[in-house]
């Protein structure tokens, strides 16, 4: 795992379940490509084409809520993005992003300040997050110990082997 | 310091005296699940990974039930590539075609869940199982992947939410209508990152299926678990099924709950789920003039008997509107056998419903019951956001068994005390 991360920020809501991230009909695959292809498209039609490697997701309480497919932030992973802020997660989408690599941070502050089209970059180490476009730093809440642990390994399977 | 019901169960597992919340801990687990939707990538984890066996072969459940009978060629590669999983690892609960039913209607039924046990499965609804005393909760695939390999899970030890239940619930207010109106009180993350126990006398009220209902929709509230004290219910419910030990666990006197209420079941209504979120409540005095267009009873939330029964007691004699499709989805093949010799599929058959196979089909938007652009559909699913049935721009509403049946009849959202 990229110890920063910098993009320009998608903004979302409230509540963005694993529906909306990726609808329930695209799920008789698990190809990462085909799964990159189709995220967010009930919520955010354009962000496919507008999305760019690096770029940043920001939501706001329970971001992820719903089921638990990890074709959601597996799609969102695939599809280029760096780094997911809200300033809460539904847990089996916190659970399922960490298994897999993909960093994910709680920051209400951020959450709710950040606005889309911003350029914001994130040190994972301190939980430093930076908005460039107005300046502004916050410190997001660091990972426990025994998270970083699976983080540092490659996801959760490299830390059982 | 006292621990909840959910934490002494954890303790349990970890080979820990005490645990407290907030803590992370690894624990062993009594049963891991997986569907044909989430196994598919657990297994490319799990050889990716290179791992050559499983912890147990007896302790994992691999039912393919969401796009079953499979609904296209992806759907039937998805199912075959877990079929071959099952046979080279021996994995004695594969359920597939003919003996199947939807995950958490099964797992009970079989046996194969009991109070006491350490549970997840890559399915949210796992959360089901709670209503048995076991503490269970849905994790991802990459966790079932490690789970499958190791037998062990990493948990972090949830703080609690204490519900206490009592009073009578009058004759059409069921456990659906029970786990609406607290989703409607403390929201769709009122329980994030909790657990959801459950106690008082109002639960004598309360039968396996409503429990199991209420228990399903646990995951609505964000909450990790929803849990049910083991009382004559459950043991009955366990006694000639489940062969594991019986583990009875329950709270400490001085266990800490971070919020309790106390909900009086003698003062709920009917209730609805309006769109797009479970927490947009509204009793059925309040909901106004709905028209809808599809209607379906079953799934992992109300697919059981009771469900069953209740809507063919209000369904009898009557017909199904024009112009409305209702769909009725019974949770097994035992389920499903047991309607049928009870003359549930004449009355639902005559009044104009379709009985299908066990699938969760319409539940997600996968098959049998999809959506169009505009369309509405009351259902007993447990989850009405954005999408989920079909078309974005289509609604679901969530709701019981009764009032369901009643909506089918009139073709506008109906009070069952009405018909
Ligand atoms: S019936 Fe619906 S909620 Fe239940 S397991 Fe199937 S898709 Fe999930």
């Amino acid at each position: 795992m990229n110890l920063n991360a910098s993009g320009t920020v998608f903004k979302y809501g409230d509540n963005v379940d694993t529906d909306v991230i990726i609808p329930a009909r695209y799920l008789n695959t698990s190809s990462h490509a085909e799964l990159a292809a189709h995220c967010m498209e009930d919520i955010d039609k354009e962000f496919v084409s507008k999305v760019k490697q690096g770029d940043i997701i920001v939501g706001e309480k329970n971001f992820g809520c719903g089921s638990s497919r990890e074709h959601a932030p597996i799609a969102i992973q695939a599809a280029g993005v760096s780094c997911v802020i809200a300033c809460t997660f539904a847990r089996i989408f916190y659970r399922n992003a960490i298994n897999i690599g993909l960093p994910i941070l709680e920051c209400p502050e951020a959450a709710k300040e950040i606005k889309s089209g911003d350029r914001v970059s994130v040190d994972f180490q301190t939980g430093i997050i930076t908005n460039e476009t107005t300046g502004k730093t916050y410190q997001a809440e660091p990972f426990p110990e025994f998270i970083q642990n699976i983080i540092a390994k490659g996801g959760l399977l490299n830390s059982i082997k | 310091m006292g621990m909840t019901m959910s934490q002494k169960i954890l303790a349990h597992h970890a080979g820990l005296k005490e645990v407290k919340a907030g803590q992370l801990i690894e624990a062993k687990l009594d049963m891991v699940l997986g569907n044909d939707i989430t196994s598919p990538v657990a297994i490319n984890v799990f050889e990716d990974n290179g791992a050559c066996g499983v912890f147990d072969n007896t302790k994992i459940s691999l039912v393919m039930d969401h796009f079953t009978p499979n609904k296209d060629i992806k759907a039937a590669e998805q199912c075959a590539k877990v079929r071959r999983f099952a046979d080279k690892y021996d994995i004695a609960n594969y359920f597939d075609v003919g003996e199947m039913g939807i995950e958490h209607c099964l797992l009970p039924e079989k046996g194969l869940v009991g109070p006491g046990n350490l549970c997840i499965g890559a399915d949210s609804h796992t959360c089901t199982y709670g209503a048995l005393g076991a503490f269970s909760t849905g994790v991802g695939s990459t966790d079932m992947a490690a789970a499958m390999i190791t037998g062990k899970a990493w948990f972090k030890v949830p703080s609690a939410i204490k519900f206490v239940l009592t009073g009578k619930p009058s004759k059409y207010v069921s456990g659906k209508d029970v786990i609406l109106h607290i989703i409607g009180m403390i929201g769709v993350d009122g329980a994030l990152y909790q657990s959801m126990e459950f106690a008082g006398d109002g639960l004598k009220y309360l039968s396996m299926d409503d429990r199991f209902c209420i228990a399903n929709m646990a995951i609505e509230a964000g909450a990790k678990n929803g849990i049910f004290p083991v009382d004559d219910f459950t043991r009955e419910y366990v006694k000639n099924r489940y062969n594991g030990e019986v583990l009875e666990f329950t709270a400490d006197d001085d266990a800490v709950y971070e919020k309790t209420y106390t909900i009086d079941l003698s003062t709920l209504r009917p209730t609805v789920s309006f769109p797009h979120l479970p927490e947009n409540t509204k009793t059925i005095d309040e909901v106004g003039s709905i028209k809808v267009d599809q209607v379906v009873i079953g799934s992992c939330t109300n697919g059981r008997i009771s469900d069953l029964r209740i809507a063919a007691e209000i369904l009898k004699d009557k017909k199904i509107a024009k112009g409305v499709r209702c769909i009725v989805f019974p949770g097994t093949q035992n389920i499903w056998l047991e309607a049928m010799h009870e003359g549930l599929f004449d009355i639902f058959v005559k009044a104009g419903a379709v009985v299908s196979t066990p699938t969760c089909g319409p539940c997600l938007g996968g098959h049998m019951g999809i959506l169009a652009k505009g369309e509405r559909c009351i259902s007993t699913t447990n989850r009405n956001f954005v999408g989920r049935m079909g078309h974005v721009e289509s609604e679901v509403y969530l709701a019981s068994p009764a009032v369901a049946a009643a909506s089918a009849i009139t073709g506008y959202i109906s009070n069952p005390e009405k018909i």
